[in-house]
């Protein structure tokens, strides 16, 4: 099975973080994309992003303050 | 970008988040925090803050740099309570929510450029974005080119970031890093308490260190205590919540996302619902406060703050709050407005309630052009 891809959207402010998940969503069908952020703010904004395009949202806080968001569609 | 899954222990499951702080992220978060700026704004102007000016990102940091020496406009000189409350607010609820995340590193001396260049703009159209929604619903009918200009300067920002803009990476950073604003702001509440004036000129006249309007907008204050506590509650509100009204446009045109844009909603709503309860409902272009009639200038001062705010991430206040929650490079944004403020009025760039100044345009027209250059030229490789 094919990795999923990953956005490494660390260190980015806004609205960088969705603009990278929403062309990354968009370019997929479907599947798992992984995205990682390190800021609160990115991680709800890459979330209200993908639930408009019908992807789901899961999140796990990383041990060094970061997310790592798993959209699944 | 497409990496390997970095390995990093999974601290905790995500759910657990509170449910103070999923309410504040809700639709319902945001609107609230729009309604309490609604509110207290218009309640600052009746208990003696300037007209239309509850609150003014723009404005009170340029009366804090003409309280600090930084200009020598002497009608709009105060150390406005309000934004040290914003800062202190934030900090408060980004510690009380765990996060406080000093970072820094993302470049900071174009950030710092924008901080001034978003200042010009702003002072040439005589307020922020949060000025603007705010003399709208006081009726000053002139914001509404000001808005339709930070409407197209964001419209620019977003086809940039688009394009590629980016300022970069910011990367964590020591806690020093991120108490240097909130010290800053203690810093200036001892000096709006103490009002030093041990400095003397030649003639041995008081020369500051600290300096306060006697007339003219800088002397219309509310109390300290009401403006602190304002600025308090609105700071903490709003790093809850995200409250910015640059990127409610921005993500309205980019991404169709309503959200931040419910904010201003309730925030113009409530903010003229108020100012008709509180008798400062007064429509037209003509005699209104701190304001001039010239279109033109009105709306492109405004072009260029909403870009340079777009590039930078947030809007001015939005900063502030950032600035509050360890953002290095929000504060370097900050202090750049501050600077941008002391060049706007010492290079007469400032409008008055006449009209724009003589050179006020051409500073306009040259922040646009580096803006666009900046914008063409800070990218990073899309690559997804």
């Amino acid at each position: 099975m094919e990795n999923p891809k990953l956005v490494n959207a660390r260190g980015l402010s806004c609205p960088q973080p969705a603009l990278m998940t929403s062309r990354v969503l968009s370019s997929v069908s479907g599947g798992t994309v992984e995205v990682l952020v390190d800021s609160a703010t990115a991680r709800d904004n890459v979330i209200r992003t993908a639930e408009k395009t019908g992807w789901k949202a899961a999140t796990e806080a990383l041990s060094d303050g970061s997310f790592q968001l798993t959209l699944t569609k | 970008m497409i990496e390997q899954t970095p390995v990093l222990s999974k601290a905790k499951d995500e759910s657990r988040i509170s449910a103070i702080a999923r309410f504040f992220l809700s639709r319902w978060g945001i609107i609230l925090t729009g309604v309490f700026v609604g509110v207290l704004a218009p309640i600052l102007v009746k208990q003696g803050n300037p007209g239309n000016m509850g609150i003014c990102v723009a404005c009170f940091n340029r009366d804090i740099a003409g309280a600090l020496g930084l200009h020598r406009a002497a009608v709009v000189q105060y150390i406005r309570p309000e934004i040290i409350g914003f800062v202190l607010g934030s900090l408060v609820a980004a510690l009380v929510f765990r996060e406080f995340r000093p970072r820094t590193g993302s470049s900071p001396i174009i950030r710092f450029l924008l901080g001034m260049l978003s200042m010009i703009g702003a002072l040439v159209f005589l307020g922020c974005p949060w000025r603007a929604l705010l003399r709208l619903s006081g009726g000053d009918w002139n914001a509404i080119l000001g808005i339709l200009g930070l409407a197209a300067g964001i419209g620019a920002g977003v086809f940039f970031l688009r394009k590629g803009f980016s300022l970069g990476r910011a990367h964590r950073a020591p806690h020093a890093l991120g108490w240097i604003m909130p010290a800053m702001m203690i810093g200036l509440l001892i000096m709006l308490l103490a009002a030093p004036q041990f400095g003397r000129d030649a003639a041995g006249n008081l020369a500051g260190p600290v300096f306060f309007s006697a007339a003219g907008p800088g002397s219309q204050h509310a109390a300290i205590g009401l403006s602190l506590g304002a600025g308090l509650l609105i700071g903490f509100l709003c790093q809850r919540s995200r409250f910015c009204t640059v990127g409610a446009v921005r993500d309205l045109i980019m991404f169709r996302d309503m959200h931040l844009f419910n904010g201003i909603l309730a925030l113009v709503a409530v903010a003229f619902v108020t100012n008709i309860v509180l008798g400062q409902f007064n429509s037209g272009f003509g005699g209104q406060p701190l304001s001039h009639s010239d279109g033109l200038w009105n709306f492109a001062g405004m072009v260029l703050a909403g870009l340079a705010f777009t590039l930078a991430g947030g809007c001015p206040g939005r900063q502030v709050f950032l600035s509050g929650e360890g953002d290095g490079d929000a504060a370097v944004f900050v202090i750049g407005m501050l600077v941008g403020a002391g060049v706007a009025h010492n290079f007469s760039l400032a409008s008055s309630g006449a009209g724009p100044s003589p050179y006020g345009p051409g500073a306009v027209v040259l922040g646009l052009i580096i803006c666009v250059v900046l914008g063409l030229t800070m990218r990073e490789k899309v690559t997804v």
